[in-house]
């Protein structure tokens, strides 16, 4: 029998159920509401029902941890190239808020070989403590090693929610340390917050390529997990003086075992590389026309201090490497600023990008789609419009600081 | 060497979108297809067993219908396709998902290499390849994007990072996640069309894979959603046209505004 419960006696047959099942799940056979084999218990059509007619039924006496004995926000903190990672910072703000709300504590865990440089940056921020793990087999991020002596420090100490930014790093070790610990992860959270009733984190975060946003639960397991994406909370706004308490510990020998030997860590890109990081991105696509074309791309970018993106067209026709491509297939980026140049605006690009803060489009085609979404749209040729936006841009900025 | 590609079904999500009258997905004409980054796993693990001999085999757990995509995995060269299907894992989130995989490849027997596509494009998390490996006790490579060496004990792969690339060293039987930049995934003839669809398919089930069933479905998963919504819909601001340096101007004003010159 389905799990997903239809009161047929409350049931009216508007069928907006039906309408918005993602799944082809339900459909009306006999008269009434019916659910077929399709259904994956998602929920979306429990949202729909105007009349409370449909539920999913759980079943009693499912596994749990005792929630109670659970306390304390936790931020990973990821070291970058030694420095610590500006989303770590982003996370401080949001966890110091929620700790408010929980009547808890704020900690940050760092993992590495040698911290004291990390440990002087997150001294003034509004901390209760720095959990510093050291040992010469964290000198390098290897995803065993780091979950594994997150998952034993979470064990011991038992905090109630750990947050971590959606970057590389913590996109692949946080789902195994949350594998590790049994417990849930929502990844790439857009937003946080603390449910007034029960207590919990409501985990919101973007699905099916940005077209609908879910807010998730972790109800009965601890700790309740999210990774962040970068750029999306406000940074700290400032960062008091006050005494931060730091604790030193020693993970066991099993934690930072690993048969994985890192060979080569290259940092090969300029920050102009960089779109998972960027304030701001400015984009071309198949309109750009060559590999040279990009050059007023960068001088934009150069001068908003932000990274170029590209399109799947300019990747794939050798214009620019993968690492830029933005879209289903390539990254999922979130700027305050995208300006796409050149691009017409595909849905698999749109999908990348259209959580943005502001969109601006150069197109040469009025009736380009990228124009649907964009805040602002210059029509003409990028290779125009392009150098003389990016000298206005110059001659603000010489204006501000004679 | 025994590799098997983890795919999954999806909803086209290029084509969801949501009706802003009654704000609900309208999904007339979305057809489930193969998870496009999955075709990258799927190439991966044909080329690796072209060069090295041994058997692929396509993974994946969904409703009976997602057979579908075995079967595009059998057009496209893999030997054998494997269903995960059943009511009792309705409802699974990615943590009871990677445990459901990971015992029916242990079903499947001994093998060395496991490949996934870096996420799905319909829940875009990229979390059941690393659960997978720590539920199978093996190390993991995530967003692969080239095999610089293969052998029957090891591989050495590049990965990509946020700044960069690393090289690892990963001893087998490991976890690869592969990015769109590893290859260019081939395409089915005609003949090999019509092989997928008469193959025969192994369907597993929870008996079948013995996975405990408090740890599947629903009950398994740590988490739930409690809420979907339409993300604020963007609308089109002002088109500049005949009157371009008005809005360059307008533009860096903005700019400016924000905070970001």
């Amino acid at each position: 029998m389905n799990r997903l419960r239809i009161d047929h006696d409350n049931c009216t047959l508007c069928e907006l159920c039906i309408a918005g099942c993602p799944f082809e799940a339900i459909e009306v056979a006999g008269g009434r509401i019916v659910v077929n084999e399709k259904c994956t218990l998602c929920g979306a059509c429990l949202e729909q029902c105007p009349a409370g007619a449909l539920s999913i039924r759980e079943k009693r006496g499912a596994r749990r941890d005792d929630t109670g004995d659970f306390e304390g926000v936790w931020v990973f903190g990821e070291v970058a190239g030694g420095d610590v990672h500006p989303v770590v910072f982003e996370l401080i703000g949001k966890g110091r808020e929620l700790a408010d709300r929980r009547g808890t504590t704020l900690s940050v865990i760092l993992l590495g070989a040698s911290l004291d440089m990390p440990v002087a940056a997150l001294r003034g921020c509004p901390l209760d403590r720095i959990c510093v793990v050291e040992d010469p087999l964290l000198a390098r991020f290897r995803s065993e090693t780091y979950a594994a002596a997150l998952a034993e420090l979470v064990e011991q100490e038992r905090p109630e929610i750990l947050l971590c930014g959606a970057t590389s790093m913590g996109r692949s070790f946080f789902p195994r340390a949350a594998a590790l610990l049994k417990t849930g992860l929502t990844a790439d959270c857009t937003g946080l917050d603390i449910d007034e009733q029960e207590g919990l984190l409501l985990q919101t975060r973007p699905a099916f390529g940005g077209n609908i946003m879910a807010t998730i639960i972790c109800p009965r397991h601890r700790p309740q997990m999210a990774t962040v994406r970068p750029k999306v909370l406000s940074p700290l706004a400032q960062r008091k003086g006050n005494d931060v308490r730091v604790v030193r510990l020693a993970p066991s020998a099993a934690a930072v075992a690993s048969p994985v030997e890192v060979l080569e860590v290259c940092v090969e890109q300029a920050d102009t590389a960089r779109v998972a990081e960027a304030d701001v991105i400015v984009a071309g696509g198949r309109g750009v026309g060559s590999p040279e074309g990009f050059q007023v791309i960068r001088d934009l970018a150069r001068a908003l201090r932000g990274a170029v993106g590209a399109s799947r067209a300019a990747v794939d026709a050798g214009w620019m490497g993968y690492q830029h491509q933005v879209g289903q297939t390539g990254q999922t980026v979130q700027p305050k600023l995208y300006i796409a140049c050149g691009i017409s605006g595909a849905v698999q690009h749109l999908v990348g990008m259209q959580s943005a803060g502001t969109i601006i489009a150069v197109n040469k085609d009025p009736r380009a789609p990228i124009f649907r979404v964009a805040d602002f749209g210059l029509v003409g040729d990028l290779h125009v419009i392009l150098p003389r936006l990016t000298e206005s841009i110059a001659r603000k900025r010489g204006e501000r600081r004679p | 060497m025994k590799i098997i590609v983890c795919i999954k079904q999806v909803p086209d999500t290029t084509r969801v979108e949501i009706d802003p009258k009654t704000n609900t997905l309208i999904r007339e004409g979305v057809e489930s297809i193969l998870n496009p980054l999955d075709t990258f796993a799927v190439e991966a693990a044909l080329s690796i067993r072209d060069r090295l001999g041994g058997t692929a085999v396509a993974l994946t757990m969904g409703p009976p219908q997602a057979d579908r995509i075995l079967r595009e995995a059998i057009a496209l060269g893999v030997d054998d396709g494997a269903l995960v299907s059943g009511r009792e894992f309705a409802g699974s989130d990615t943590w009871s998902t990677s445990y459901a995989l990971a015992r029916a490849i242990e079903a499947l027997g001994p093998c060395d290499l496991i490949l996934c596509g870096k996420q799905a494009i319909d829940g875009d998390t990229g979390q059941v390849g690393p659960e997978l490996a720590v539920h199978l006790g093996m190390p993991q490579a995530t967003y692969v994007r080239r095999f610089r060496e293969v052998s029957p004990t090891s591989i050495v792969v590049e990965r990509l990072t946020d700044r960069g690339f690393e090289v690892l060293r990963v001893p087998l039987p490991a976890v690869v996640t592969v990015v769109k930049e590893l290859n260019e995934p081939r395409l089915p003839n005609l003949l090999d069309l019509h092989r997928g669809r008469f193959a025969e398919l192994k369907r597993l089930d929870c008996k079948a894979i013995k996975a405990d069933p408090e740890e599947i479905g629903l009950e398994g998963s740590p988490t739930r959603v409690v809420r979907i919504f339409s993300p604020e819909s963007r609308r089109g601001g002002r088109l500049y046209e005949h009157d371009v340096d008005a809005g360059i101007e307008e533009i860096v004003r903005f700019i400016e505004k924000k905070g970001l010159l």
